[in-house]
């Protein structure tokens, strides 16, 4: 598993298109974000707290994840179908399922290292407060990182080419960015759908870790429908998995 | 021995039967063919024998083990190299040696391995950078890396140039010498008549005949044609007393004459009795393809 790892990251590592949008474009915008003045300013609709407090880090942080589960996990995993990787390895004593579990790994690893990245840069350029809830903050970003991934390796499973499977994935990523506040607080938007966006996937991500950066705990509904996706998605990936 | 038995075996897909009650068996140590035109059930039988598809019935036993109940234990020594099966495009060639040399208990020392596929200089190149010899040859090294008894070789030379087929020939009988029984799976005539020893020749799904590729031009063989010229002009009677020889034709200085038996010996006996001397002497007997087109009634065209 080890060599199947180190060999995936390498290939992972080749591609500076991945490792820049990936790794590098969320710190950078919120690196940009927070040096404009006006995200500083505090705002009634948010309880007086400003933009650039928990709001915008939150997203940044769902979009370092989302980028990673819905684009660049689905076009790796496609790509492995699609140029005959998987039927390959099924010829060896070792399961083709291999190559893709440590596709997953090494992209939960580089999210991790995103948004750790992230957060320490903001906090020593502009300030930016870490998470005041440590662990319930950890513990959003492991189950609603897991959620997202779970969603991702569907669309990875069933997408027919490599070329669709990105495609797939951005056409629910940017509604689904939209609704959980991307470009306009969730506080902002109409009640019903605020309410249809509580159990979506993604949603209850961004959510709930605004709630444990501002220092509350996360909401029980949050967790729970992080969980069902995690479930609900994961099994569909691991039963419709379409090997060739 | 044999290391490979294969009964009745069966599959269809949905409205397709892909393979429909093939049998035979491979002898460890021979280069076996598996030729027929596209679509005959080659691939799906192939599949089969490497535990990849489950077949609809029939029994396959290849080096004692059965393909579905010990797909683990078969893989460790079986080696496959399948058609439409790839690496990533920027993954280095001594890279994915590696890495398939660590899926195997007793892999072969994957250095020597990349030397005897004459691929030692592109080591460090880029899959997608390779040709296509280098890339089947790359898929050769691959399917031997784990040290294989057997190894299953599907339509290694299709889309290769002359060169680098002729050159892939020559790498397959060397793994043949160092002891690895092979399947090679094929619609090419001229491959499998200067690899194979013997040839399973399968259409829609069933064994037509199984025999050496000399056996099988044997069986076809009736009728043969020697061609030749001559200083000085030939009395058909000469030739046509024969009772080997069917029909004499000359055109334009060139005589044909077609027949049965030991018909070359009675045509160059009778010549020389008269004094003749024939210049461009060509004996054409029946080819592969001749035999293929009598036992299938289809030519392999591609």
């Amino acid at each position: 598993m080890m060599k199947t790892l180190t060999v995936e990251t390498k290939l992972f590592l080749r591609d500076p298109a991945s490792l820049f949008f990936a790794v590098l474009l969320p710190t950078v915008l919120l690196l940009g974000l927070s040096s404009i003045p006006s995200m500083r300013d505090p705002i009634p609709e948010l309880g007086g707290q400003a933009v650039i407090d928990t709001h915008m880090p939150a997203m940044m942080t769902v979009l370092a994840v989302v980028m990673l589960a819905f684009t660049v996990l689905p076009a790796a995993m496609a790509m492995s179908r699609e140029s005959g990787q998987l039927r390959r390895m099924s010829t060896t004593p070792v399961s083709p399922s291999r190559l893709i579990i440590a596709q997953v790994l090494i992209n939960v690893g580089v999210a991790i290292i995103a948004t750790g990245l992230m957060i320490v840069l903001v906090n020593l350029v502009h300030g930016v407060a870490m998470p005041r809830q440590p662990l319930g903050f950890l513990l959003v970003f492991l189950l609603g990182s897991a959620s997202v991934f779970a969603v991702g390796l569907l669309i990875g499973a069933l997408a027919p080419t490599a070329k669709s499977a990105p495609g797939i994935g951005s056409l629910l990523m940017f509604p689904l960015l939209f609704v959980s506040g991307m470009w306009m607080p969730r506080e902002a938007m109409a009640d019903l759908l605020r309410q249809v966006g509580d159990f979506l996937p993604v949603v209850p991500f961004g959510q709930a870790l605004r709630d444990t950066w501002g220092g509350a705990a996360p909401a029980p509904l949050n967790l729970v429908v992080m969980t069902a996706t995690l479930l609900l998605a994961g099994g569909a990936a691991v039963r419709f998995f379409k090997w060739e | 021995m044999a290391v490979i038995e294969v009964n009745e075996l069966r599959k269809r897909y949905r409205d397709m039967v892909a393979v429909d009650g093939v049998s035979f068996t491979v002898e460890e140590g021979e280069i076996f063919g598996v030729l027929g035109p596209n679509g005959a059930g080659k691939t799906t039988t192939v599949e089969c024998l490497a535990g990849l598809r489950t077949p609809d019935s029939g029994t396959i036993s290849v080096l004692g083990l059965d393909p579905r109940r010990d797909a683990a234990e078969l893989k460790q020594i079986l080696g496959i190299q399948l058609q439409s099966s790839g690496l990533a495009e920027k993954l280095k060639v001594w890279e994915a040696l590696d890495l398939y040399a660590s899926f195997y208990r007793a892999p072969r020392d994957w250095d020597a391995l990349l030397d005897q596929v004459g691929l030692a200089d592109k080591r460090d190149a880029a899959y997608g950078k390779l040709s296509g010899g280098q890339k089947q040859r790359l898929s050769i090294a691959l399917a031997l890396v784990g040290n294989p008894r057997v190894a299953i070789l599907d339509e290694l030379t299709t889309g290769l140039d002359p060169q680098a087929r002729r050159d892939t020939w020559g790498l397959i009988e060397e793994v043949r010498a160092s002891g690895v029984t092979i399947v090679l799976v094929t619609h090419f005539m001229e491959e499998a008549e200067r690899l194979c020893d013997r040839l399973a020749v399968i259409d829609s799904g069933r064994v037509v005949a199984v025999d050496s590729p000399a056996g099988l031009v044997g069986r076809v063989d009736g009728e043969q044609r020697v061609t030749f010229r001559t200083s000085t002009p030939v009395a058909d009677p000469v030739l046509k007393a024969l009772p080997e020889v069917l029909n004499v034709t000359s055109s334009r200085g060139q005589i044909t004459v077609t027949g049965t038996g030991n018909l070359l010996t009675a045509i160059t006996l009778a010549l020389a009795e008269h004094d003749i001397v024939p210049i461009d002497l060509r004996v054409e007997r029946a080819s592969l393809d001749d035999a293929f087109v009598a036992l299938t009634g289809k030519k392999i065209d591609f």
